[in-house]
Order: C-alpha cells, then structure tokens, then sequence
C-alpha cells in the first residue's frame, strides 16, 4: 500500500498506521479514507495529497 | 531606534510596534516588536522583514550600518505579513542577488502574489549557503506554524534565528532576554505558545529532538518577535518542552457569561468548590476578558469549566467564541464540566457538552442546568462538582 504525503504541511499518510486518532484502523489504504477526512496536522483534504 | 549588535557583524534591524493593541485576534494590551535581522559578511544578508507600516524603520537601521542597495541575500524564514509585508518595498530597492525561502515559502510568495520572476532559490533542511566567513543552515519547520515556515542557524556564531517559535509579543526597547523581568518575559512566551502554537504541540515535540539529533550548538536564539535569549535560551526551550507535552498543574479555570447573574453565583460556587480543595482556580468572565488571555490560563490547567445562560435557544455568542477558539488551539486530556441558567429550553448546557467531547475532555458531570435562578441546593451542587473536580485533579 502506498504512503500519500500532504502537499502543504508534509504530513505522510502511513496505510499501515492508519490514524487511530481519528477512527482510521491501520491497514486502511488512502483510497479507503473518507472524503471527509482530513490532515490530522493541517488540516488540508484529502485532495491536497500526492502518492509518495 | 538604531541597529544593536546582537553578535559580531550581526544587528537587530526591525521595528518596536508599541500601539497595536490586536494582533489578528491576539490581544497584545503591551504591542509587539517585527524583528529583522541583518547580517555583514561578503554576502551581506537580510533575515525576513517588518510589517508594511514600519518598513521606513527597518530601512533607517539597516542605513545606519551600510547603504541598503549593497544588501545581495534576503532569508524569508516566514512569508506571513508582519514579516514579509515590506519584502516588495526593500526587493524594489535592494535588487538581491538571491532570495532563499522554503518550497512551501516560494509558493506562498506567489499566491500572496509577489512577482513570479524574483530570484527566488529553494531550500530545504540540512542545506548550507556560505556568506564569506559565516554559514547559514536552513531548517524547515512546517506548520511551526505555517507551511511556510524555518529556521536559519549561523553555527559560527551558535545563533538560531527562529522566525516565529520562541517569540512573544511585547514592545520594549530592550533587545535581550536578559534585560527585562524573566516572569513577565515568561508569562508573554506562554500567551504566544497557547495562542499561536499549542495545536502544534506535536510537532514542536519533534522538532526539538530533531534539533538535538542534529546536534546543533545554540547559546542565542533570535526570534521574530520581542526578546533575543541570549542569557537563557535553555529557558525557554524547556519551557516549549513543557508546553509542549501539554503538562498541565493542579489548576482549574472557570470560564462564564451570564445575564441576569444566575450562571455566575454557580460560577462563583464552583469556584468555591475548588477552592476548598486548595485547587489554583481563575474565575474568567467572557465579558472582563479577552479569549487569548483565557486561552493562557487554559495552557496548564487540568480542569476547564464552562457556564453560560440559555439565549434564544443557543448559549451566549461570547461562549460559542471561546469554545470555538479553544477547540482549534487543541488543548488535550483535560477534565471539563458545563453548567448554566435557563428559563425555559436550557439548550447552552448541551452544546457546551457537545463541544468538550469533540475536544476528548473528560466529563466529571453531566451538567448542571438551573432554571432560571439557583436555590440554595442547587449551588450546594455546584459547590460540591468543584469540590469533585478538585479531588479529581489532585488524583491525577
């Protein structure tokens, strides 16, 4: 599974973390996240990823 | 004001703003400094800038030590206003040879809609330019606190200039840590950290062993705003250490608004509550203070305790303004509790609820709602939900 980094604050979107903090289990490819999800440290959407 | 030699052929260039009174939003009831700082080496070079307002004083200092036209390097370490606001006026004069900035820095520049064709040069962390006898290195320190954002350490002269970590807003004409009262010196830190930097404290917790990784050796720290560390820059990086780690004292803050006075006699017998359980406790009317002054209580208190009345079906505006200001500044692991009169619907107690479990405080009551004015049993109540709360922090 693919790491996505966020393109403003450099954030990279571990699949295999995922973001427990935000009811993400690990193991949740970047594909599966919500829409609504968001950069848990800027905020930024999900939009604003790039594969790494 | 005139240059100050902060280091050998490096001077403090910016401006005292002693009448701003509001900082977007910050309330800065003592002003603020814009600190530049200007560097004499074959390369000569200008670390960031001041806001548009002061730019004929940065331009009297920097001419006070040499003619601005010789000036060939402009660091931008943060393209927010207050320091890149007058990056146009001294390009214009100054023509630089090059302008270093950050990835994001560069496109922040252009979105801010300076000209395309600067000669801007992109650095990243770890990366060294040489001035002539000095070094700098960059140190990207995204969302510290704009993606913007990084550091230029001189390692020649053990300087860290910091852009806007480690700053505070108060306009003196003392340049250095040294020459002002430390408790005061302190307590501006701590408004600036729980203000500007708090949601950011994790990576603040990175950055500073990423500093220590690098093995930087730092004896000053010259940030953007107010005092240079120069006699204790350790002070105020354990102090960021703390802050950080979201440490917090066997303290509560009670923070209310009331119409006709009824939430504030709970108010105040909450206050009592923990007062008896000998906890240091602020009482903050939404009226007698501003939300940054609240939110500099709120950086290490445990206990957070909101009351507002019911109006129309909502809680008080001026509580809505809090909570929303301290739900993006993240304050986490807190004890929290909400209460308020009512005289009929009693709505406000319920979305203040709603906002201390979006933040993941933990609740020691459910709320305590009175209608319309508090019996004596019902600030017996209250009295004992301070007392709890009490005993709740001091077990902790």
């Amino acid at each position: 599974m693919k790491k996505y980094v966020c393109s403003v604050c450099g954030f990279v979107y571990d699949p295999a973390k995922g973001d427990p903090e935000n009811n993400i289990p690990p193991g949740t490819p970047f594909e599966n996240l919500p829409d609504t999800w968001v950069c848990p440290v800027c905020g930024a959407s999900k939009d604003q990823f790039e594969a790494e | 004001m005139f240059p100050v030699a902060i280091k050998e052929n490096i001077y403090w260039v910016g401006a005292i703003d002693w009448n701003i009174r509001d900082f977007h939003g910050y309330s800065t009831y003592k002003g603020t400094t814009y600190n530049a700082y200007l560097i004499l080496d074959e390369k000569i070079t200008l670390v960031d800038t001041v806001k548009y307002p002061f730019r004929g004083e940065l331009l009297n200092n920097i001419r006070q030590l040499i003619d601005p036209a010789k000036i060939d390097y402009l660091i931008v370490n943060h393209v927010e206003m207050d320091h890149a606001g007058s990056i146009q006026e001294v390009v214009n004069l100054v023509k630089p040879e090059k302008i270093f900035c950050s990835a994001m820095g560069h496109k922040t520049m252009l979105a801010y809609n300076f000209p395309a064709d600067y000669p801007y040069e992109v650095v990243k962390t770890g990366q060294t330019i040489s001035l002539g006898k000095k070094t700098v290195q960059f140190i990207e320190t995204r969302m510290l606190h704009w993606p913007d954002s990084m550091f230029s350490y001189l390692p020649q002269d053990k300087l860290l200039i910091s852009s806007d970590a480690f700053g505070e807003h108060w306009a003196t004409n003392e340049r250095f840590d040294d020459q002002v009262d430390m408790a005061e010196l302190m307590a501006h830190a701590a408004k600036y950290y729980a203000n500007i930097l708090l949601l950011y404290s994790p990576l603040v917790q990175k950055l500073l062993a990423d500093v220590q990784q690098m093995g930087l050796d730092i004896d000053m720290i010259a940030p953007d705003h107010g005092l240079i560390w120069r006699s204790n820059p350790q002070a105020i990086i354990q102090a960021y250490d703390r802050w950080s780690r979201q440490e917090t004292a066997q303290k509560a803050v009670v923070i209310y608004d009331t119409m006709w006075h009824s939430t504030e006699k709970m108010a105040h017998a909450i206050v009592e509550g923990l007062t008896r359980e000998n906890i240091s406790t602020r009482l903050m009317s939404l009226k007698a203070n501003h939300r940054s002054e609240i939110m500099t209580e709120v950086l290490d208190a445990k206990a957070i305790i909101c009351g507002s009345s019911t109006l129309n079906n909502n809680m008080l505006p001026t509580m809505a303004d809090i909570l929303t200001y301290m739900k993006g500044l993240k304050p986490v692991d807190r004890i929290a509790a909400a209460f308020g009169s009512y005289g009929w619907s009693g709505e406000a107690v319920g979305q203040i609820n709603q906002y201390l479990e979006e933040m993941k405080f933990t609740l020691a009551s459910p709320g305590i709602k009175v209608l319309y004015g508090p019996s004596a049993a019902d600030l017996q109540q209250c009295l004992e939900l301070g007392r709890q709360i009490g005993r709740q922090i001091k077990e902790q």
